[in-house]
């Protein structure tokens, strides 16, 4: 009996997963919605936190498990976040031994730099590109299964649905094949889900256009439960722009980049003078809310408009070069100033989502048999995420999912083989009526504006600054759009490379997305992390430490709430205008 | 009126029809890129003729230019769309698709091949397992400096189109995974495994084929110095030849 496991995902956590599947004899079919070295990993500039203690700080991997825990507001279940971080200086030698080009430091040893939320230096980085660098990396580990026969790649191939046998388990996925849009069914064992994250939601953001959500959201409409959906993480500096707002890493600041605007016609560091403990490098939710505070109530923006200084002309050439020119080439090409000379100009960006999947401990969701890992679970950042903690989470949850989906499979009394074709045929005429209906949809409506619609309600009032009153009307609108996509249409185009059909697919799971979030912040009334309401501007541990679980109805989201496990450090105030406290394991 | 970009753009609905060239009108906006107006012909797919039509199929993803997904040939030159501002380019701006790959709708394009290619050249490192085996080998600042450059390949296809010697009736592998045999085979770790990858560099569609035209170095986005590692790989196939000639 052979064990077949299906990754659709090919990031970091995909890869990963298929990489540790592989490596231990089995067979696993991977799919992605591009080629792999196209996925959204590459987007990851600043790089990998580890607690290696290059530079002979004192860092220790208790250090990095509390910053993480700190900086997520206590909002994570401690155990797996306290695994993770305790593998992280495993991880960035496997990567070394990969070839990553990790930046070095004269004696040849692996170099590193600090990021936000941190007092320690312990971020490993490859130039400002180390997304790309891990990811490719991982890409080529995946080839060489390929070429020993035991990873078949599906690329450009999309994730509809999972199948479920009348026990609830997930024993397969049903795709679409994007050149000529013809549905499939493989039947599998075990499926783990490294989907990405849903920045398109948000109209746009400094995620990739193939960041839509849907996956996930497919899987929340099919039962699957979502986790801490209202926790959005929105990063400091990004380049405004039309088509996409692009990320200036947080590694800007590491290598010394100092955020200001003009105050009574002098430059005015905030960011030093309200945190002075750790200045340029506060945690992303508390830079974005300074920087809103800044521009849109106190109306300093940049000529008055909604952007701030970052600025690292006062650093040596040479350094920037070696540290951090992907990133200064792309505001080069995208800005046309040299940041070298003159300060970059940047605004918040919405940049990663904290919520996701809800997972245990062996990475599965509540439906047995389906896992995820990556960006598209929610288990590793709590409220809020630091810089250099996703591609970490990403890499790890891999590790953890690969082999548990191999062990559950294992242990099932019945294989998918086994099973009546009939359950798979079924899956399969389910979707492909569903694409054939789609195909129908003659109304006036163009999905790519209703679309564009969803992202800007959403941006401008469920990232930020949250009131009530602006998420109900968010709902409601949301609940509108819901109404209209019925009056889409999607032109009389043939199937072959169509792909007006596929994202109009898409955005109906991200419509209703698009609610977990809104009322999953309507309902959560205190400030925490990255979600923040200055009607209700506290923490509030006693009604709200709590995980938000959200499973679908045809009339919305229902709403649960699970304790956290804060099995090894006590919640305490979180706050970067003084050092952190010392704190050690209380067991 | 508002000012508006006129867009001259090469469509075929599948490979076995006729191509034909379509123009559109774009209203510009400041820093506008070429992916920015295509987003705009998707959410009004009507020509400049004023006639509904599909909406332009192509490629993109990170919008940043490290992903690779949106190369098109934007004025006759292959490059990303997503950084080709439009206030750079001379007006009517013509968007054809690759033409070295397989043409799948409008700008979309194939390229499989490129990651068929790193398979041929086997442009990975041999690790033992993913289990903890501590750090890998110290690396110079230079060589890693130098590795870095190789590594930024992003398979955007660039170079190919632009290399006379990749064409339908060649095997040519062209520029971009012979590089990379140079960045695997330069690590301490690839090393163990260089004369494998010399190996398939001497097969079919191999270095031999390079015919020394040194366009893809001036077309890469990333500024690989393509033709330096050609020419050492050049160099090492032939002394390897030698070498198992004379040296057995």
């Amino acid at each position: 009996m052979t064990t077949k496991v299906i990754v659709v995902g090919g990031g970091l956590a995909g890869l990963m997963s298929a990489i540790k599947i592989a490596e231990s004899g089995h067979k696993v079919d991977l799919f992605s919605l591009v080629p792999c070295k196209r996925s959204h990993s590459v987007c990851a500039q600043g790089g990998i936190n580890a607690a290696v203690n290059t530079k002979g700080e004192g860092d220790s991997t208790w250090e990095h498990f509390d910053d993480t825990i700190y900086g997520g507001d206590f909002l994570a279940n401690q155990p797996p976040v306290k695994n993770m971080i305790e593998a992280a200086p495993s991880i960035i030698y496997l990567m070394d031994r990969m070839g990553v080009t990790f930046n070095r430091t004269t004696e040849g040893f692996i170099d590193v730099r600090r990021l936000g939320g941190a007092k320690y230096s312990r971020t490993v980085f490859a130039g400002a590109t180390t997304g790309q660098q891990l990811i490719y990396a991982l890409d080529e580990q995946v080839r060489r299964y390929e070429d020993a026969g035991l990873v078949r790649r599906y690329e450009e191939w999309e994730f509809l649905s999972i199948v479920q046998d009348d026990e609830g388990r997930c024993r397969g996925i049903v795709v679409q094949d994007l050149k000529n849009l013809e549905v499939q069914v493989f039947p599998a064992d075990a499926v783990i889900m490294a989907t990405g994250g849903l920045g398109m939601i948000f109209g746009r953001s400094t995620n990739s256009t193939i960041n839509t959500g849907s996956a996930a959201a497919g899987l929340y409409q099919q039962g699957a439960i979502y986790a801490n959906g209202e926790f959005i993480q929105v990063h400091p500096s990004a380049i405004p722009g039309r088509d996409k707002l692009r990320l200036m890493s947080e590694s800007i600041r590491g290598e010394g980049g100092r955020v200001w605007v003009y105050k009574d016609g002098k430059p005015w560091y905030f960011l030093e003078e309200w945190y002075p403990a750790y200045g340029n490098m506060v945690p992303r939710d508390i830079a974005t809310r300074a920087i809103f505070k800044v521009c849109v109530d106190m109306k300093l923006g940049v000529d008055g408009e909604n952007k701030v200084y970052l600025d690292i002309s006062h650093l040596d050439p040479k350094e920037i070069n070696r540290k951090l020119a992907g990133v200064v080439d792309i505001y080069e090409k995208f800005v046309g100033d040299d940041p070298r000379k003159v300060p970059m100009q940047t605004f918040p960006a919405v940049h990663y989502s904290m919520g996701g999947l809800w997972v245990d401990y062996d990475q599965m969701t509540n439906i047995p048999g389906l896992f995820a890992a990556g960006e598209c679970e929610y288990q590793y950042h709590g409220a809020n995420r630091l810089g250099g903690n996703s591609l970490v989470a990403a890499i790890y949850a891999g590790m953890v999912a690969g082999p548990k989906a191999i062990a559950y499979a294992e242990g099932l009394s019945k294989r998918s083989e086994d099973l009546p074709p009939s359950l798979f045929e079924a899956a399969k005429t389910r979707e492909e009526k569903q694409n054939a209906a789609i195909f129908k949809m003659e109304g006036k409506e163009n999905p790519y504006k209703l679309h564009q619609e969803l992202g800007e309600w959403m941006l401008e009032n469920v990232t930020v600054v949250r009131y009530n009153d602006r998420l109900k009307a968010t709902d409601e609108k949301i609940q509108e759009l819901i109404e209209r996509y019925h009056n889409i249409g999607v032109g009389n185009g043939a199937p072959w490379g169509n792909q007006i059909v596929p994202f109009t697919r898409r955005l109906w799971p991200m419509l209703h997305l698009a609610r977990v979030i809104t009322l999953g912040a309507l309902h959560r009334n205190e400030s925490r992390g990255a979600h923040y309401k200055p009607d209700f501007p506290e923490r509030d541990d006693e009604n709200w430490l709590k995980t938000t679980k959200a499973g679908f109805t045809p009339d919305g989201p229902s709403f649960s709430y699970e304790p956290v496990d804060t099995a090894y450090i006590k919640p305490r105030q979180r706050r970067y205008d003084v050092a952190k406290e010392v704190t050690m394991a209380n067991v | 009126m508002s000012k508006k970009i006129t867009f001259i753009i090469k469509r075929c609905d599948n490979p076995q029809a006729v191509a034909y060239w379509e123009e559109f009108k774009v209203p510009y906006f400041p820093k506008m890129n070429v992916v920015a107006a295509l987003m705009e012909i998707q959410k009004n797919p009507v020509n400049a003729k004023g006639e509904a039509t599909t909406p332009v199929a192509w490629e993109c993803n990170c919008l940043e230019e490290v992903c690779g997904a949106c190369t098109m040939i934007i004025n006759g030159t292959a490059r990303q769309a997503c950084s080709a501002l439009v206030d750079n380019l001379a007006q009517p701006i013509r968007l054809a698709p690759l033409t070295k790959f397989p043409l799948v709708r409008d700008l979309v394009v194939d390229r499989q091949v490129m990651f068929s290619n790193l398979r041929k050249v086997k442009a990975w490192i041999d690790i033992d397992g993913t289990y903890d085996m501590g750090p890998g080998p110290k690396i110079s600042q230079n060589v890693q400096e130098a590795a870095y450059e190789l590594s930024k390949c992003m398979t955007c296809g660039c170079c190919m189109e632009a290399c006379p010697n990749v064409n339908s009736k060649s095997k040519f592998i062209g520029p971009a995974a012979i590089a990379q045999v140079d960045l695997v085979n330069s690590h301490p770790t690839g090393a163990f495994r260089k004369e494998a990858r010399l190996e398939a560099l001497m097969g079919e569609g191999g270095i031999a084929d390079c015919g020394n035209a040194q366009n893809c170095a001036k077309a890469c986005p990333k500024e690989i110095p393509l033709t330096r590692s050609i020419a050492k790989l050049n160099r090492e196939t032939s002394a390897y030849a030698l070498k198992k000639l004379f040296g057995k």
